[in-house]
């Protein structure tokens, strides 16, 4: 039986999804713009984050909307009470995005201290557990819940590596390369903290779909 | 736990109609329970059991235990009389007698009790009315008819008939089901006060009031009893597609 509120609660899922576009974009963009050393595409991340933020607030809006007006109960009341711990998650990416783009434009006139071959790796994981992340929410798939969980200690390895060449083969060795390395340890640690957020997500969607909290019970994920 | 109420393979029948179908369930003492289900699921029914109220109806016949106490409630040889003292009954629609606030209140006691001192009476109309909170409204206007008070009051009123007679167990049919939200509010916070003291069952349609009220929630459907839990599992996680579908709104 379709129920007017599955009308409403499917916009909320389609404005999540939306939040998600947005905030994967904007971790694109951001390493794209630290890559290509290009200060505008930095700057539209910086700028598009009103939007995000924007956006956050009407889907937090939405949800408190549904919670008032329906009472939720049950799987509904699940995914409206995710669907507002997902969107703060997502802002958070987005701001975390915004501080690439800052480290960035620290960068982008000062001359090239290495070639970028972690961070791009480490980019790509971030996007693709953010991504995941959203997917599961989307479809109620635990399954691929698991596999973001499973991919944050990858992302915690590459995070590791970069920080020790960084540190050990650039800033040991020569300390005036102290001021570039430092804003490349700090984009390696934020995109690390985009993969916290991509794996709070996750645990969020299991909770969703199956009333279990695995958050801090690790055994649970066993 | 402390089980109040058990109920053992519970089987009701109205002549030919199977109203309730094998329940197996245990009421536990000083909690709030709810017990909800679409209309005709058997929610009334199985309320009316607990003391016997089925019995009035032809053509009842009843199937299994009912232990109250340890005592199965359906023996033949209960009393009746001393049953419905022990397990009370409040109705949808509040029904003081045609008498005084007073009178209304010292009702059980008189039919019960024998030469009781209107000192003791007095003693019992100012306990009961304070435990359902008329006390300070009501001190006054003892001798007034219960019909003139407001709905809310009346439905206190009720239950302050009933505690008179000290009963364990109070059975709640829709007790709200009449009154605006702010004297269901109220009515909702005396059932907190009196689980301290009682075993509240509640019968309700209203699933936010279930949610809110109480300790435990049973669903029933179709006669069965399809789900008993605490009520947060039930509300958050129920693990049941019926019951999932039914507080979701999905049902029917």
């Amino acid at each position: 039986m379709e129920r007017h509120v599955d009308q409403e609660l499917k916009e909320l899922k389609e404005d999540i999804l939306k939040m998600g576009a947005l905030a994967e974009e904007a971790i694109f963009k951001s390493v794209e713009a630290l890559k290509n050393r290009d200060r505008e595409m930095a700057k539209s991340v910086i700028d598009h984050d009103v939007a995000i933020d924007k956006l956050e607030l009407d889907v937090d809006e939405k949800c408190i909307d549904l919670i008032a007006r329906y009472q939720p109960m049950a799987r509904d009341l699940r995914f409206i009470t995710t669907g507002m711990k997902i969107n703060a998650e997502l802002e958070r990416i987005a701001d975390i995005a915004v501080d690439i783009a800052q480290r960035t434009l620290e960068l982008v006139d000062k001359p090239i201290l290495k070639p970028l071959i972690d961070i791009p790796k480490l980019t790509t994981i971030a996007q693709n557990m953010v991504k995941m992340s959203i997917d599961a929410f989307v479809k109620g798939d635990i399954l691929l819940a698991k596999k973001v969980l499973l991919s944050d200690s990858e992302a915690n390895q590459f995070r590791d590596v970069i920080q020790r060449e960084l540190i050990e083969d650039y800033m040991v060795k020569d300390a005036s390369t102290a001021p570039r390395a430092v804003q490349l340890l700090l984009i390696a640690r934020f995109l690390e903290r985009i993969c916290d957020h991509a794996t709070n997500i996750a645990e969020d969607v299991i909770y969703m779909v199956q009333a279990e909290v695995v958050r801090h019970h690790p055994e649970k994920l066993k | 736990m402390s089980f109040k109420i058990i109920t053992k393979n519970l089987n009701l029948w109205y002549g030919g109609f199977h109203a309730l179908k094998n329940i197996n369930s245990g009421f536990e003492a000083n909690r709030i329970t709810a017990i909800i289900g679409p209309s005709g699921c058997g929610k009334s029914t199985m309320l009316r059991v607990f003391n016997r109220m089925n019995d009035l109806i032809d053509g009842v016949r009843t199937q299994g235990e009912v232990l109250i106490d340890r005592v199965n409630i359906l023996d033949s040889g209960v009393d009746l009389v001393a049953l419905r003292k022990k397990v009370g009954m409040v109705f949808q629609r509040p029904n003081p007698f045609p008498l005084s606030i007073y009178e209304n209140i010292i009702f059980g006691e008189k039919i019960h009790g024998e030469h009781i001192i209107r000192d003791k009476l007095d003693e019992i109309v100012e306990k009961s009315l304070k435990d359902v909170l008329l006390w300070d409204e009501l001190k006054d206007k003892l001798n007034e008819p219960a019909l003139r008070l407001s709905l809310e009051q009346k439905q206190r009123l009720c239950i302050a008939r009933l505690i008179a007679i000290r009963p364990d167990v109070l059975l709640m049919d829709e007790p709200c089901s009449t009154l605006d939200p702010q004297a269901t509010a109220r009515v909702e916070e005396l059932m907190r006060e009196l689980k301290n003291k009682y075993t509240i069952i509640i019968v309700t349609h209203n699933m936010q009031q279930a949610a809110r009220v109480s300790d435990d929630t049973g669903f029933m459907l179709l006669g069965e009893l399809v789900e008993f839990g605490r009520t947060d599992q039930v509300f958050k996680a129920p693990l049941d597609q019926r019951t999932e579908d039914y507080i979701t709104g999905r049902y029917g």
